[in-house]
């Protein structure tokens, strides 16, 4: 597949990367320096140029490209970009905005301005810390079958009931499948044996309510948070608090630009928007910032998040959620004690890949980095699963998957042996990535 | 060729076409008194002199009205009708209105809606001069309305920015794309509520449960009641009239001080902006706790038998005072000091913005309110950023600072109102007691009308020194026009390029 992305910044070159191997990207960029960087470290044909000029457009050769992936940091370039690409050819067009306000106008008419997908970065990245925020012990959250099914990847605490105990003892919900505990750098498909210890990685696929449930049984002492902080007032900072106010919270936001502050407060009704500096002890105290049950950092810069969140980890907030904008980082976040890393780019890259990747997959979330995939499918009458139990079609499947649910129109089914799959359904796989391929083809 | 500061030609052309409009009203007034039998001079001499004058000063070239301009034609405008509304009063020469100064004072307590008289004995004029009293104030209320969407939207005294947080247009004269036809729509709704209450008042007589309303007394009244003014032909005011009348009077006045392009919307079906309206939810409320307030005063001091004259007189005198009407159903002077107070606060108050009415207007009020109680929690987390919000709309910063410049403004000029009457009538060998003197004060500058002592509801400002009787003339004008416009062509900087 041919493939130009237009805007070498982190996330084009972050696509950029990640397509490299398995297709032909033509990667386009104004800064000269960033289309020389990018010849020395991926194998792309990069072009110095405006991504909204035709013959630009026309020498990454256009007409004969699958795909356009436009993800400058200009939200009017990226769909001025793909409007001219729709001229000049049938490419998929994709658009990386920031302002949601561009992304609501494209919902009401899909296809408008050219772009056939858009991807609205920070307000994805709000909706993951939303969603992460809801529920006390999960550090991954994502909605299938149009939100009848959720994915969660939940951490076991070294206090929670849960540990210790096996699969069968701990899968008290119906509409809930346990489908693979990461343990340090393995990933293991439970039995109902398997022991779960503390410090796992579980991942769960099921109805949002048993979710809520399963999150009560591994934590039982956390309620739901009341007291939210949230420090940096960028676009996700504001569209977190703007998702948190939907839901009722009444959240504080941190922002040390006074212009930008007054802006937020004044498009916060609920939030309290404070001036200051989120790394300022004093200010912190003084705002009782250690009594919060959960705090969010999503200030612009890596270092400073991690900073705010040790902080306030150790002035006792109960929870931290800290952006990464280097995706490589996560993990190191949470290993020195950061509860929740999310990373925007992760979040847009599984947002693109499902365009990217010729499957049929509907959906698809991306587990810790790229050890395994959750993804949806509709069942067509090629699949291995069509109208057999599935205790029978499991065994056409490569070992590492995990069938989590089963959605028939508006219904949620939870898979057991037993289960017969129509054609029409939707399904909800885990797979560990080494299988992936093979399951993507025989479902 | 420089720019000169001030185009005053521009103004003056203007002013002139304000002065040929008169020529309407004074030929109406004119005609009623042919009608009744009495003297058509005091209308007509005037009538020839505005339509001279006012074709005169429209043959100055006539520019663009910039800001500055807008000041001086306000400013002019409401004094030059004063001055034109004075004329019938000395021409017809009756009782204590012959005298100049008394006749410059009903007529600009006329204009500026304020409804303080001079009058003591009413028998003295003629019908067709009390009309011409009502005319002038039913021209006032509108004039105010008009100004406020056509002229103070564009000068910045914090109220009319405000309305337009309120009603949740980002201008008010958007109502429609242009400011005449805006303006034409809220004339239309004036005159019709002017229409209205008129039927009602003679429906009720109809009915039989108001055995002594006249068309002519239904007409004067509805003048006066709509545009929150509070003159009447009759000298106990709405007291003169049945329980029902005083009612629907009630209606009126708290109707012509609610905003009117709140009103348009109701009109329009849409009832939601006039419910979601925290101004008018606010000055709602202010009516229902004044009056609570009162009636448990008057309860306390046995004023009146039996719920429904004590919840009436209450309601009535409340809603009178906020609204800045000024009709009075008993004499509300004698009342125990706890109610007089309650009313005395109630000057302060003001109906909506963006109304007939004057004072402060419950939106600043409002928007002190929230902005206090912003500040006091930013004292406790100083660095919060708490916008100020009118029904979910930020009001700016720079309004507040406006609004609290009008309203400590205002309080000053009151102050030292008062001690010029205090200190006034002493030079006159008089005696003003000082709560007499602050509700002379607040009644004329916030153009209420009546006040306590003489100047009570059933008494008169004929008493006052003529020194006083001035300063109030101007301080009329000056209230009525929310004190900037003059303010402002008084200051060197506004006549320098």
């Amino acid at each position: 597949m041919r493939v130009i992305i237009v805007g070498a910044g982190q996330v084009g070159s972050s696509i950029a990367q990640s397509l490299a191997s398995d297709h032909d990207v033509v990667v386009i960029d104004t800064d000269g320096e960033r289309v020389d960087e990018l010849t020395y470290s991926h194998d792309v044909l990069p072009i110095q140029g405006d991504g909204t000029e035709l013959e630009v457009l026309e020498e990454a050769g256009i007409a004969d490209a699958d795909m356009l992936i436009a993800s400058t940091d200009s939200d009017e370039t990226n769909i001025v970009t793909c409007g001219v690409a729709e001229v000049l050819g049938d490419a998929f067009t994709i658009a990386r905005v920031k302002q949601p306000q561009y992304l609501r106008a494209w919902e009401r008419a899909r296809g408008a301005f050219g772009v056939d997908f858009m991807v609205c970065t920070d307000l994805l990245t709000a909706k993951a810390i939303v969603a992460v925020i809801g529920l006390p012990t999960a550090h991954d959250v994502d909605m299938f079958a149009d939100g009848l099914v959720q994915m969660t990847e939940f951490e076991i605490p070294t206090e929670s009931p849960v540990a210790n105990q096996t699969i069968a003892e701990a899968d008290r919900f119906d509409s809930l499948t346990f489908a693979a505990i990461l343990r340090d750098e393995e990933v293991l498909i439970p039995t109902g044996e398997t022991v779960i210890q503390a410090g796992d990685d579980l991942i769960a696929i099921g109805s949002p309510e048993s979710m809520r449930g399963f999150s009560t049984a591994v934590a039982p002492q956390s309620e739901g948070p009341s007291d939210v902080v949230i420090v940096g007032g960028g676009e996700i900072g504001f569209q977190t608090a703007r998702l948190l106010e939907n839901r009722g919270y009444k959240p504080r936001l941190f922002e040390h630009d006074e212009e930008r502050a007054r802006w937020l407060a004044e498009n916060l009704p609920k939030t309290t928007v404070l001036h200051g500096d989120a790394t300022d002890q004093d200010l912190l105290e003084r705002e009782n910032v250690g009594s919060a049950d959960v705090l969010v950092s999503a200030l612009d810069n890596d270092q400073k998040n991690l900073l705010s969140t040790l902080i306030a980890k150790r002035m006792g907030t109960d929870r931290t959620v800290a952006v990464v904008a280097a995706a490589d980082f996560s993990s190191l976040f949470e290993a020195v004690g950061v509860d929740v890393a999310v990373s925007p780019r992760e979040v847009t890259a599984e947002e693109i890949t499902r365009f990217t990747r010729a499957r049929r997959a509907e959906n698809v979330a991306i587990i810790d980095g790229d050890r395994a995939e959750v993804i949806e499918v509709e069942v067509d009458a090629e699949s291995v699963l069509v109208d057999r139990p599935i205790r029978e079609s499991m065994a056409d499947l490569p070992e590492g998957v995990v069938l989590g649910a089963i959605t028939r129109g508006n219904d949620l089914i939870t898979p057991r042996g037993d289960t017969v799959v129509q054609v029409g359904d939707h399904v909800v796989v885990f797979a560990d990535v080494d299988a992936l391929t093979e399951v993507t083809e025989k479902l | 060729m420089t720019d000169v500061a001030v185009d005053w030609r521009t103004s003056a052309t203007l002013l002139g076409t304000v002065l040929k409009a008169l020529a309407l009203p004074l030929a109406a007034t004119a005609a009623v008194a042919a009608w009744y039998g009495e003297a058509v001079v005091p209308f007509l001499a005037p009538l020839g002199l505005t339509l001279a004058v006012g074709v005169a000063l429209e043959r100055f070239d006539r520019h663009d009205l910039r800001l500055r301009e807008a000041y001086l034609m306000v400013a002019l405008t409401w004094l030059a009708i004063a001055l034109v509304g004075a004329i019938p009063f000395l021409i017809a020469g009756q009782g204590v209105l012959a005298d100049p100064v008394n006749a410059l004072f009903e007529s600009m307590s006329g204009v500026t809606t304020t409804g303080a008289t001079v009058i003591d004995s009413f028998d003295a004029h003629g019908r067709s001069i009390h009309l011409w009293r009502s005319l002038l104030q039913w021209m006032g209320g509108l004039g105010i309305l008009v100004l406020a969407v056509a002229v103070l939207s564009q000068i910045s005294v914090g109220g009319a920015q405000l309305m337009e947080t309120e009603t949740q247009t980002e201008n008010v004269t958007k109502l429609t794309p242009r400011i005449e036809e805006t303006a034409r729509l809220i004339g239309g709704i004036y005159a019709g509520l002017t229409g209205l209450m008129v039927l009602s008042w003679l429906g009720l007589h109809a009915l039989g449960l108001a055995p002594n309303v006249t068309l002519y007394q239904a007409v004067a009244h509805a003048f006066t009641a709509v545009s929150t003014a509070g003159f009447s032909p009759q000298p106990a005011s709405l007291g003169a009239f049945s329980p029902a009348i005083q009612w629907v009077t009630i209606l009126f006045m708290f109707t012509g001080a609610t905003n009117f392009v709140l009103l348009y919307f109701l009109l329009q079906g849409d009832p939601t902006r006039l419910k979601n309206s925290e101004e008018f939810r606010f000055y709602l409320g202010i009516v229902l706790g004044l009056t609570a307030l009162t009636v448990t005063f008057l309860v306390g001091s046995a004023q009146f038998r039996g719920v429904e004259p004590t919840i009436r007189h209450a309601l009535f005198q409340v809603v009178s005072i906020v609204t800045t009407t000024g009709y009075a159903t008993v004499d509300f002077n004698v009342w125990s000091a706890g109610a007089k107070h309650m009313l005395f606060l109630g000057m302060f108050v003001g109906g909506m913005a963006g109304s007939t009415t004057c004072s402060i207007k419950t939106v600043r009020w409002l928007v002190v309110v929230k902005s206090l109680r912003r500040d006091l929690f930013t004292e406790i987390h100083p660095e919060a950023i708490r916008p100020v919000r009118l029904s979910g709309n930020v009001v700016d910063e720079e309004t507040i600072k406006d609004i609290y410049g009008y309203v400590l403004l205002s309080v000053v000029i009151f102050a030292l109102l008062t001690v010029f009457i205090v200190t006034d009538a002493t030079r006159a060998t008089e005696h003003v007691g000082e709560f007499d003197a602050m509700g002379a004060a607040a009644s004329t500058f916030l153009n209420i009308g009546p006040a306590f002592g003489a100047a009570g509801p059933y008494g008169s400002y004929l008493h006052f020194p003529e020194t006083t009787k001035a300063a109030m003339i101007v301080l009329m004008w000056v209230g009525r026009i929310e004190i900037i416009p003059v303010l402002v062509i008084l200051t060197p900087a506004y006549w320098r390029s």
